[in-house]
């Protein structure tokens, strides 16, 4: 007879390694707790909630001009997608009609922003895949000159809340035009660096080639948006199938990829900065050069109609909308934002299990979240 | 021998060799420093940034207020930390990279001891490491330790043995496996020339085996956030840089000697100590400017990647290397048959890593959309 012996110090266990919230490569103060077999990723279980502060319930208790600075505060790496996406939903249920002059120039702004989160991805994706910061500091210089511009128009380098439910804050800087082309002049440098740095890597390529891949169906079926679902090879752009503002008189592209890998997203976001390089080229073209940029008829005291609203633009990230409530008076009774990086960051399991631990850092990068947009 | 103060009788050899032990101790303490200056500064220059300025002359002294800081730091042991192993790590990993130094002739007459095998001693010596490594990983009692520590080891056992085949090829064609005898050999020609192949896996291996970007897998920041050095502080975490960067030197020594023939001049001129030891230091830098290029521009490869890189490339193709110069020798054909041989070796190696990479067919471009598709295209799915 044969016994079957247990030494229950001999048994072969998975290993759980907590990742986060202080890892260097969680962007910000997310968690996921890995089991490992050796190196590949058996379960994952994300943590989030650390940077939760009730933004949405905050945004109620203020009346909706107040509310723009948290729109900023939420998305902190696009954050004139946010505050045009909550003016829009405002002025939605308001029925209020914005300027053209102020349109355009919303339309620069989100642009320009767009990139400036993108060149934040490239960086942070690059340290992620294990370059020795050329990347970041490739994409911060980069960076810094659009910040600049931001600062000049908004008066501030991270909280501009410079949109204004109807139309702009102020009038931009006399020399507007002439900056964003100046501007532009090193962006496109920026992407050329980076695009020579990273895309033919050869060992660059090696890792994010066939990795955390997605097919359409799942992409749409776990409620991705943004980059994460054109890499998947839906070509889901609320610019081009919800056109809002200004966006259709201009002519651009919508890049779509095939595979839906970590190498895809890289891609699809690579060629969305050049797209959005000659959207505000197209854009600076077709500004009126004078105007107003609030309408004649503003009320000085926001007040909305009773009534909902939902409104949502395509940010750096994905979908960004906002739905209101509102009873009436200054302050919405409800409000919710969908946030594409919550959204988008839900796949996370379904994306890593299965795979290297070391690619669990490459496809988290890949979703490129803002911790403060997915905890809100 | 390495010093020749007149005073003291030198010559005794327990005198000489504490001597010499002193002596290059604080010398690559000090080379050390100014590697990590000079790292500093040129990853610095790579990345639009100016590195270190504040600190004297173009930032010259922050080395010291590095090594100032990191001495008055508290060093730190976890509570659950194996005492023993996590304090016996360090030396187990300093104590091998300094003892390579035994063997390597800095010029003609600066050589701390003649060994007739100083070409397998440095490669040997420098691969004890490994132990120092695991062991750091198993006593900090930190997965991130151990999977670093377990990286580390797998890492550069592997990669011992590219290295290891990529150096016997030049022992084929000098006849000696003394360092000495092989810088001797190249008074005329580097041995880079004959032998470009094994030239190439001794450089990617070397940078394995100092664990340097792209294969500073047990160490990788955004990975293991530090890897086997997570748990060590002050005066220990800096023994671990200085040893990680001496380990840059011996390699990078190794290279300049076996390779680019040390402190000889290429068309057997004869020079003094003086032009030898900057000829040395010459060829040296060349392979640490690499080093450092690589780190500023490369990602990280994955562990399994890295091995099988190893495995299925590297090995195979020392061996072909080997078995070449084996030819050549065998047949007694003329030189020229080992570069052209080797040569060849090199362009497959280069065909097949680009193959490898690029298998399968060529991945599809971006559509790019130029009108609102997105609702059907959903509707679709």
């Amino acid at each position: 007879m044969v016994l079957e012996q247990h030494d229950p110090a001999l048994e072969v266990i998975d290993m759980p390694i907590n990742m986060g919230p202080q890892h260097p490569s969680t962007h910000g103060v997310f968690r996921m707790v890995l089991v490992v077999d050796g190196e590949r990723i058996v379960d994952v279980v994300p943590h989030i909630g650390y940077m939760h502060r009730g933004g949405e319930k905050l945004m109620e208790t203020m009346d909706y001009r107040q509310g723009i600075g948290y729109a900023d505060r939420t998305e902190y790496l696009a954050q004139f997608s946010a505050e045009l996406c909550y003016c829009m939903a405002v002025e939605r249920l308001m029925d209020i009609e914005v300027p053209e002059r102020a349109q355009y120039i919303r339309v620069i702004l989100t642009e320009l922003n767009r990139l400036s989160s993108h060149f934040m991805f490239m960086g942070a994706f690059g340290i992620d895949a294990g370059i020795f910061g050329t990347s970041f500091t490739y994409a911060f210089a980069q960076r810094e000159y659009l910040q600049e511009l931001f600062e000049e128009v908004s008066g501030d380098r991270l909280m501009y809340a410079y949109f204004r439910v109807g139309g702009l804050a102020w009038e931009v800087t006399d020399n507007f035009v002439e900056r964003c082309h100046e501007v532009l002049k090193h962006t496109q440098q920026g992407i050329r660096d980076l695009d020579e740095l990273m895309t033919r890597n050869e060992i660059f390529m090696a890792r994010c080639q066939n990795i955390g891949a997605f097919s359409a169906e799942q992409a749409v079926a776990y409620g991705l948006s943004g980059p994460m679902l054109r890499a998947s090879g839906v070509p889901w752009d609320l610019r081009k199938d919800e056109p809002y503002s200004i966006y259709n008189r201009l002519n651009f592209e919508i890049p779509v990829g095939n595979y839906g890998d970590v190498y895809d997203r890289y891609l699809v976001r690579l060629a969305e900065m050049k797209q959005s390089v000659s959207i505000v080229e197209q854009a600076l073209g077709q500004l009126p050069p004078e105007g107003p940029i609030v309408p004649e008829k503003m009320p000085r005291r926001l007040r909305t109609p009773p009534g909902e609203v939902y409104a949502r633009v395509e940010s750096p990230r994905g979908e960004w909308g906002v739905y209101l409530v509102s009873k009436g008076g200054d302050k919405p009774y409800r409000l919710h934002m969908r946030s594409p990086s919550f959204c988008n960051l839900s796949a996370l399991k379904a994306m890593t299990i299965g795979q290297f631990l070391a690619d669990a850092v490459v496809i988290l990068g890949s979703i490129d979240i803002v911790l403060c947009d997915v905890d809100r | 021998m390495l010093l020749s103060a007149p005073s003291v009788d030198i010559s005794q050899p327990f005198f000489s060799a504490l001597l010499a032990l002193f002596a290059i101790t604080l010398l690559m303490t000090v080379a050390v420093a100014y590697a990590t200056w000079y790292e500093r500064k040129i990853v610095a220059r790579m990345q639009y940034r100016l590195g270190p300025t504040r600190t004297g002359p173009f930032g010259l002294l922050q080395p010291f207020a590095d090594m100032l800081k990191l001495l008055v730091k508290e060093d730190l042991r976890p509570a659950t930390a194996d005492p023993v192993t996590f304090e016996l790590a360090v030396f187990m990993i300093f104590v091998p990279a300094f003892l390579a130094f035994v063997a390597v002739p800095f010029t003609a007459d600066w050589l701390i001891s003649p060994l007739p095998l100083s070409l397998l001693f440095l490669v040997a010596v420098s691969g004890l490491s490994f132990i120092g490594f695991l062991m750091a990983g198993w006593g900090s009692d930190s997965k991130y330790a151990l999977l670093g520590g377990m990286r580390a080891a797998a890492q550069l056992i592997s990669y011992e043995i590219p290295l290891l085949l990529a150096v016997i090829g030049l022992v084929m064609v000098t006849g000696s496996a003394d360092v000495y005898q092989i810088i001797l050999f190249q008074d005329k020609v580097p041995l880079i020339v004959w032998q470009p192949l094994g030239f190439l896996i001794f450089l990617t291996a070397s940078v394995a085996e100092v664990e340097r970007p792209p294969f500073d897998i047990p160490t990788g920041e955004s990975e293991v956030a530090g890897g086997v050095f997570i748990e060590y502080s002050g005066i220990r975490w800096s023994m671990f840089q200085l040893t990680s960067y001496v380990n840059m030197y011996v390699f990078a020594l190794l290279g300049a000697f076996v390779f680019l023939g040390g402190w000889e001049w290429p068309f057997g001129l004869d020079v003094g100590w003086g032009y030898q030891l900057l000829l040395t230091v010459l060829k040296m830098s060349l392979f640490i400017v690499f080093y450092l290029w690589v780190r500023a521009s490369f990602p990280r490869m994955r562990p399994d990647q890295l091995m099988s890189y190893a495995w299925k490339v590297l090995i195979p193709f020392a061996l072909l290397q080997i078995f070449l110069n084996g030819l050549v020798i065998v047949y007694d054909l003329p030189d020229v048959f080992l570069l052209i041989t080797s040569v060849g070796g090199a362009l497959l190696l280069g065909w097949l890593a680009f193959a490898v990479v690029r298998r399968g067919e060529a991945r599809r471009p971006l559509r790019m959309i130029a009108t609102g598709q997105g609702a059907a295209a959903r509707s679709a799915i």
